[in-house]
């Protein structure tokens, strides 16, 4: 051929939508609902109530009485300590799951999926029973004659600790696991081919390398805990209020919208603050999962952080050695499986007390129940209060799973299929409703709801709870989006399907799994929800968790414990249909 | 016909008949990358012809443009002489076989094949007609109801085959697909998918990074380099006359002699390092100098040749059908010859002197 051919071109293409389109619906929604509302929050903290000046009133008014000092003390204390406590019994749990078989593990992050995922207000219950001044302990102790006087276990700090231990621990075994699953294990052993003791082995390699997660996952505990109040309202006393129920007696007793708004910022401050601190160091995409940047705390401080860990090695050698000669090296291996059994068995355990005693036939909660009986279980369903919240439950937990599982699989497909340079932020900021503090977004929310006339409608639950399950949808979804091979959809439009088609025929089909599990977890979010239900249920709209939350302040009583059972039950399932749906291919 | 004319106008070929696929100064460039420089090519109706290129040469590129994966960012395409340059990849009319196949896991085999002819709205008694015929076209007619899991390698390849054969498309294309199968396979199914070229007589463009699947395969190889076309012609014409030391050094094994032109009794020859050679007698000396590029097989131990190398044996390579010598010959350059049927096997260390004769060399500028 000898065609001399030019090489210009200069026929327009056609307009080809990019893919980020997708994201806006969830966009529109979280600016919305999300953003706007806890803008608004921080800028009424510093409006005057009357004139809607600038005022630092508010703020002025929390230092003014060492109160509202003094809680915000307590309550980072509580964080912190609730952060550490739950590293330092999630690590050897992580590490041991870490350490397993795919499918070993699979199974037994069940033992630490199922207390993720049960209500906060099923486990503090349960944690009312057991400790309680006629609780299971004090019973038993007194019963054998080991004490003469009950011990005081809860409503004080050690009930408080034990609680929000108990419910923080599954999030830091959540957070660390998949950090430490992507450890090569052969460092380990390069280290010991090299002349490291097994003891040196772990601190200088693996325990360096598993740091990341570690981190991530004291930031992400640190911040959940700020914001908790179930826990301490039950199990804490005077000296462990939380800066979360100052904010609700402001909210719903004293209606000072500015003064929540002043506590709500202070709180939304720490969160963040804790969150710039950890970018700093540590950078903040491992905490999302998306792998480190490659960002390193530099010069003096990272060689002063080997330093501390080859002394920590050291130290811990020198324990080591006489513990292995006493005890001889088999009881060393079996120290692992022990503390994560244990572990297990504190996650695990204090739930199932709920279950025989709502088989009582006693008018008590007493411990063991004096006989079977299933009159409790006839009290909730023919209580037409607790029925009718039930059912409110299923029906605001359907619509917004099936919402946040579109919005975020929108959302999610966007990520996986766009490339931009906003991918990152805009993943943050869909991720970002589950680094606020969930009171201040539902104290937002009541705010624009009041405007709005949403208060006590099941649209404002329903767009509240989606607002909260978005980040869990994205997350799952987008976890299988990145291991689908996008060349079946290339595969597809070569032969002949359009865009729609080879979504519905091979991406949908193909990731089914996933879409499932996202809709569970998005389930359970909103079934389990109290923080918004709260404030937005008002009167006789109310969801179960507002009425389990309502019986326990007026009175503990066997029905608490039926309708704990069920709800434990039901998340239990949900929760074993999505691990299986998840897994199967 | 001048360049605009032949852009505004039914592109033609010389002969007159209108080439199957013209690719017309089409190129792709991520940012300051060059990913493929504008490039020309015609492919005639029912040929065989091969992209062949070391990875990042740009061969994959021009096949995702062909198809529409990726988007110009210049140049146009033609199928049977209709611009199809911004026709989505759906409507083009292109069967694309993938490396590792892209078979869907959630369709059974004979589902996979059915796929594009539900996708263009077939009969069901039609798509279950030709789903039968393309599965019998590649042996698998009883494998219909499996799903693509259970199937081994080849099996997978050959469901590949059938769901792009079954529709009929007017050009296919494929990406390396034998890439990801041993040795053996790989060679059956080079048979096979030539029996199904000959039995169908579609266009097929076939992208390889093997030299040897080139030779075997193709119509005509269209070798590429650094993101353009290094050279095309029939596989004889690429191993016997390479137009440059690239496409002489990819293709087949070879000594590469360069040197400068010296005149010699009237005659041009080539000044190496390792010695002074004759040119073969179809080349003309023009410019400084130039690289002789000679075989394996045409360089002869003992040989009574002028153009002779002498070098000490460093290996001795025993491959069944042959054996090859390589020789050291001093500076860091080896030699690399085929041993004769019949020749004695050196030892190594020994000095040997291979000659060969002019005509058989090729020379690159």
């Amino acid at each position: 051929m000898t065609m001399a051919l030019s090489m210009t071109d200069t026929s327009p293409r056609p307009w080809r939508p990019s893919p980020l389109w997708l994201a806006v619906p969830g966009f529109v929604l979280l600016v919305v609902f999300f953003a706007f509302p806890v803008a608004r929050l921080l800028v009424l903290s510093v409006q005057d109530a009357q004139t809607g000046g600038f005022s630092l009133a508010s703020f002025a008014r929390i230092t003014t009485t060492d109160v509202y000092i003094r809680v915000l003390g307590i309550t980072f204390k509580i964080a912190g300590y609730t952060a550490i406590f739950s590293l330092l019994l999630g690590y050897p749990l992580a590490y041991w799951l870490a350490r397993m078989p795919d499918a070993v593990r699979g199974r037994l992050l069940l033992f630490v999926m199922v207390p993720f995922w049960t209500s906060y207000l099923v486990k503090t219950f349960a944690f009312m029973l057991l400790l309680g001044r006629t609780g299971v302990i004090n019973d038993l102790l007194l019963g054998t004659g080991i004490v003469s006087q009950p011990l005081p276990l809860i409503n004080n700090e050690f009930g408080v600790m034990v609680g929000m231990v108990h419910a923080m621990v599954p999030l830091a075994v959540m957070t660390m696991l998949p950090v430490m699953t992507g450890i090569d294990r052969r460092l380990v052993q390069a280290a010991q081919t090299l002349g490291a003791s097994p003891v040196h082995a772990f601190w200088l390699v693996y325990f360096k390398l598993s740091l990341p997660g570690v981190a991530a996952a004291g930031l992400l505990v640190f911040i959940s805990s700020l914001g908790f109040f179930i826990v301490p309202a039950f199990l804490g006393g005077r000296r462990e209020t939380m800066l979360a129920q100052l904010i609700i007696a402001q909210v719903q007793e004293l209606l000072n919208w500015s003064f929540a708004g002043a506590l709500a910022a202070m709180m939304l401050l720490a969160a963040l603050v804790s969150c710039w601190v950890y970018d700093r160091v540590f950078g903040l995409s491992t905490v999302t999962g998306q792998g480190s940047d490659g960002k390193e705390a530099s010069g003096r401080l990272r060689l002063a952080g080997l330093a501390l860990l080859h002394g920590l090695a050291s130290v811990c050698a020198l324990i080591a050695m006489p513990v292995n000669r006493l005890f001889g090296p088999r009881a060393g291996r079996a120290m692992l499986p022990a503390v994560s059994w244990a572990v297990i068995a504190f996650l695990v355990a204090p739930t199932l007390i709920v279950i025989p005693i709502a088989f009582t036939s006693s008018q008590f909660l007493e411990f063991p129940p004096p006989g079977f009986s299933l009159r409790w279980f006839e009290t909730y369903f023919s209580s037409p209060l607790w029925v009718q919240a039930t059912v409110r439950s299923f029906l605001v937990a359907g619509a917004t799973a099936a919402a946040a599982t579109v919005i975020g699989g929108l959302a999610a497909l966007a990520l996986a299929r766009g490339n931009s340079r906003w991918n990152g932020a805009i993943f943050a900021f869909f991720l970002a409703p589950m680094i606020v503090p969930r009171i201040v977004i539902a104290v937002g929310l009541f705010y624009l709801f009041a405007q709005i006339g949403l208060v006590a409608t099941d649209l404002g639950l329903v767009i509240g709870h989606t607002v909260l399950a978005i980040p869990f949808t994205l997350v799952t979804i987008a976890a299988v989006l990145k291991s689908y091979d996008t060349r079946l959809d290339q595969a597809a439009a070569t032969l002949g399907a359009n865009r729609l088609r080879t979504l519905f025929l091979i991406t949908v089909p193909l990731v089914k799994g996933g879409l499932i599990a996202a809709f569970l977890f998005a389930f359970i979010t909103s079934f389990d929800e109290l923080t918004i239900a709260i404030f937005v249920s008002g009167g006789v709209k109310t969801t179960l968790p507002k009425q389990i939350w309502d019986d326990m302040i007026l009175q503990l009583n066997p029905t608490l414990a039926a309708v704990s059972v069920v709800v434990f039950a039901i998340v239990t399932v949900l929760l074993l249909v999505a691990e299986r749906v998840r897994r199967s291919p | 016909m001048t360049a605009t004319e032949m852009i505004h106008s039914t592109p033609r070929s010389v002969g007159g008949a209108m080439p199957k696929l013209l690719i017309d100064g089409l190129s792709k460039r991520y940012g300051n990358v060059t990913a493929l420089e504008p490039t020309q090519l015609a492919v005639e109706k029912g040929e065989f012809l091969t992209l062949l290129g070391p990875s990042g040469s740009g061969k994959t590129t021009l096949l995702q443009l062909i198809c529409g994966l990726v988007e110009r960012s210049s140049g146009r395409l033609f199928i049977d002489g209709v611009d199809q340059s911004d026709t989505p990849v759906h409507q083009r009319d292109i069967g694309l076989v993938f490396q590792h196949y892209a078979l869907f896991p959630h369709l059974t085999v004979a589902e996979n094949v059915a796929f594009p002819l539900k996708m263009r709205g077939c009969a069901p008694g039609e798509i279950s007609r030709r789903v039968k015929d393309a599965l019998e076209m590649v042996h698998l007619g009883h494998l219909g109801d499996r799903f693509p899991r259970v199937l081994s390698g080849g099996q997978q390849q050959r469901v590949a085959l059938a769901r792009c054969f079954v529709y009929q498309p007017s050009i296919i294309l494929m990406d390396e697909p034998l890439g990801a199968l041993d040795k053996k396979l790989r060679d059956h199914m080079q048979i096979e998918i030539k029996r199904l070229h000959r039995e169908t007589g579609t266009t097929i463009i076939y992208v390889t990074h093997d030299q040897e699947e080139a030779l075997a395969m193709s119509d005509r190889i269209c070798l590429m380099n650094h993101a353009r076309i290094e050279q095309i012609g029939a596989p004889h014409e690429i191993y016997t006359r390479p137009r440059t030391a690239f496409a002489a050094d990819f293709i087949g094994i070879s000594n590469i002699f360069r040197g400068e032109f010296v005149h010699d009794a009237g005659r041009p020859r080539l000044a190496t390092p390792h010695g002074i050679f004759n040119l073969p007698e179809d080349v003309s000396a023009t410019g400084k100098g130039g690289a002789l590029v000679v075989r394996p097989e045409h360089l002869r131990i003992g040989a009574a040749s002028p153009n002779r190398i002498t070098g000490a044996v460093s290996e001795i390579v025993y491959a069944g059908s042959e054996t090859r010598v390589i020789a050291d010959l001093g500076g860091g350059t080896q030699a690399i010859l085929r041993l004769w049927p019949g020749d004695p096997v050196p030892q190594i260390g020994e000095t040997i002197t291979a000659g060969w004769d002019a005509n058989s060399a090729a020379f690159v500028p």
